[in-house]
């Protein structure tokens, strides 16, 4: 009577099954690069996007060696379910050590499904897209002032 | 003899997977190291593979009580008659066991006569049935309909379909507290209200609505009082003569009964008439038709009887353990608000928004602890909880509420566990967070200029 009961309590006994990727927990419980750079260095770039009212804020920093155009360090916080802080961690991973063109190349879609984050998460790598593409933004933005500034002292 | 072996084998097998184990922890905790590591907050009891998360969902549903199993198994065996079968034993088995468990239910909410008890499938089922039927039978006259922001989604849905048949349905807002007011409620109330239908507590916040004083206005302004006490009967005394409702929906599975079984309370006196939902072979005084399923309905009227016979106990042991949980969480982590109300809540449901962590990251993160982020019924969407928008919560809070729900198999180590865990996990995920980052080096997050809006 036990043995044939056996197999059937096995069956019907809840399963502990989740709905995330294994690569997402991964990222979520072993997060890679958290961190901050100062933003006012001028080799920083720091890209904050989402609003905390969306449930979604990444704040994405890269710190670029200006002689040779690629990312040398980059870090992230972010604010958001598992599928945001993992696509953090992963983008931060896929720039480390890119040009800074080739990094502005990185699409949510690389994110996406190498997470196999499902269409509900798909804002997710969109929001991880958004920060490296704030980030790269900002440095520029920063070099573009710092070359300003150079030109001014030469020209003085 | 059948039905004795049958019934130990169950509880053997049950038993032997750890089912009604009071410590529903098992090895998942182990105490010497729970307790080590809530004074040190640094090294985190070991969850042993394969062990099932602690229970904290008593809002969502309740385990069967091992008493309430034993008292249906009978029928799902060799007492299998249909409780409806007038020309045999079988039938006339079934049909005792269906009317006493009728007057179980009638004498946990004080019902005059368990003929004014009607079973249904569920609490969805219940208001369903109690909102549409009165609002069909009474619709020549009466038009209107009074409900809160803050009911069940069943209730809600229930008011919405009634709007596009063309009544009207006044959505009383709540306090911050979560409770409605009642002179909101008093000038709500139209010559043609046909029905107010608000719930008893709610099942997000934990809230407790002024239900007795509800009841006396609705009886004073002549309109019938529906109150969904799903998550109130056996847990918190309700007399449905005293509070004057006029009907009342109960479910089982939030009551240590089985799934798949409910109530619905309707007042004989002064009669209350409604249009029923499930037409048929006219069982249940017409009211619901459909063979009574009698294991359940034995099931739910089992764990009223023990809900009543425990109740103070329950209560005193929920007192105690949502004191211990609050304390802990209050104390060792800053930043924390309690969403709805200590005064006026029930004390099984707490409902905290950690500022700066996302809800559903810290669920994934406790995913030792079984928690849930508002009410299932939700819980797959990506909105804030509409409960926590109608108190007023910004938004930003709203996205980092946790409910714990406290029951009556919980224990003290849970808590503490939880506490732990709770304490831990938020720690990792603020230092993870911009927002908090942002907020220790004194910057205001209303000031900043977010790119979404």
């Amino acid at each position: 009577m036990f043995s044939r009961a056996g197999p059937l309590v096995r069956f019907i006994r809840p399963r502990f099954t989740r709905s995330y990727d294994q690569k997402v927990i991964e990222h979520f419980e072993k997060p890679k690069n958290v961190g901050t750079l100062d933003r006012s260095a001028p080799d920083v770039g720091v890209g904050l996007v989402g609003a905390p009212a969306c449930g979604d804020v990444m704040k994405l920093a890269i710190r670029v060696d200006p002689s040779t155009g690629k990312i040398v360090e980059s870090v992230f916080k972010t604010f958001g379910c598992g599928s945001a802080i993992a696509s953090s961690s992963f983008a931060t991973e896929l720039i480390k050590g890119k040009q800074l063109d080739e990094a502005a190349r990185v699409t949510n879609r690389q994110i996406a499904s190498e997470l196999k984050l499902p269409p509900v998460k798909l804002h997710c790598s969109m929001l991880a897209e958004d920060a490296i593409k704030a980030a790269i933004a900002d440095y520029q933005r920063k070099q573009g002032q710092e070359l300003a500034k150079s030109a001014a002292a030469a020209s003085n | 003899m059948t039905s004795m072996f049958s019934r130990s084998l169950l509880r053997n097998i049950l038993a032997r997977e750890g089912f009604y184990q009071k410590a529903q922890v098992r090895p998942l905790v182990e105490l010497a190291s729970a307790t080590e590591g809530l004074g040190t907050g640094v090294s985190a009891p070991a969850a042993a593979p394969n062990s099932r998360p602690i229970y904290l969902d008593f809002q969502a549903t309740t385990p069967v009580d091992p008493r309430v199993l034993d008292a249906m198994l009978p029928y799902y065996l060799h007492e299998f008659g249909n409780a409806h079968s007038r020309t045999h034993a079988y039938g006339w088995s079934a049909e005792k066991a269906t009317e006493m468990a009728r007057e179980h239910v009638a004498r946990l909410i004080h019902a005059s006569s368990p003929k004014e008890i009607v079973f249904t499938s569920g609490a969805t089922e219940s208001n369903n049935a109690a909102i549409k039927g009165v609002a069909m039978f009474y619709r020549s006259t009466k038009k209107h309909i009074v409900t809160t922001t803050t009911e069940h989604k069943c209730v809600l849905d229930s008011c919405r379909h009634l709007e596009r048949e063309g009544f009207e349905v006044t959505y009383l807002p709540v306090q911050p507290d979560g409770r409605i007011s009642l002179e909101k409620l008093d000038s709500a109330i139209r010559n043609d209200t046909a029905l107010v239908s608000v719930m008893a507590v709610n099942n997000e916040i934990g809230t407790r609505q002024p239900i007795a004083e509800i009841g006396q206005l609705c009886r004073e302004r002549k309109v019938f009082f529906h109150c969904d006490a799903a998550q109130a009967v056996g847990k918190i005394p309700i007399n449905v003569e005293e509070m004057k409702i006029d009907l009342l929906s109960i479910s089982g599975h939030k009551i240590y009964g089985p799934k798949g079984v409910g109530a619905l309370y309707v007042r004989r006196r002064p009669r209350v008439r409604l249009e029923p939902i499930i037409n048929g072979g006219g069982q249940e005084r017409g009211l619901r038709s459909g063979t009574l399923p009698t294991p359940l309905v034995v099931g739910l009227g089992a764990a009223c009887q023990v809900a009543e016979q425990e109740m103070e106990r329950d209560h005193a042991h929920v007192v105690r353990l949502s004191k211990r949980l609050f304390d802990g969480i209050v104390e060792r982590i800053p930043h924390v608000k309690l969403n709805g109300s200590r005064e006026y809540g029930y004390p099984g449901c707490l409902n905290f928004s950690f500022a700066y962590v996302e809800g559903e990251s810290l669920l994934m993160a406790l995913k030792t602890i079984a928690v849930s982020s508002g009410s299932a019924c939700t819980s797959a969407s990506l909105e804030p909880s509409y409960v926590l928008r109608a108190l007023g919560v910004d938004e930003e809070l709203a996205h980092t509420s946790i409910r714990f729900g406290i029951g009556r198999f919980t224990t003290e180590t849970e808590i503490d566990y939880a506490v732990h865990m709770a304490e831990k996990h938020v720690q990792r995920l603020r230092d993870m967070s911009p927002l908090w980052e942002m907020v220790q080096e004194g910057i205001d997050l209303k000031s900043i200029q977010w790119t979404q809006s």
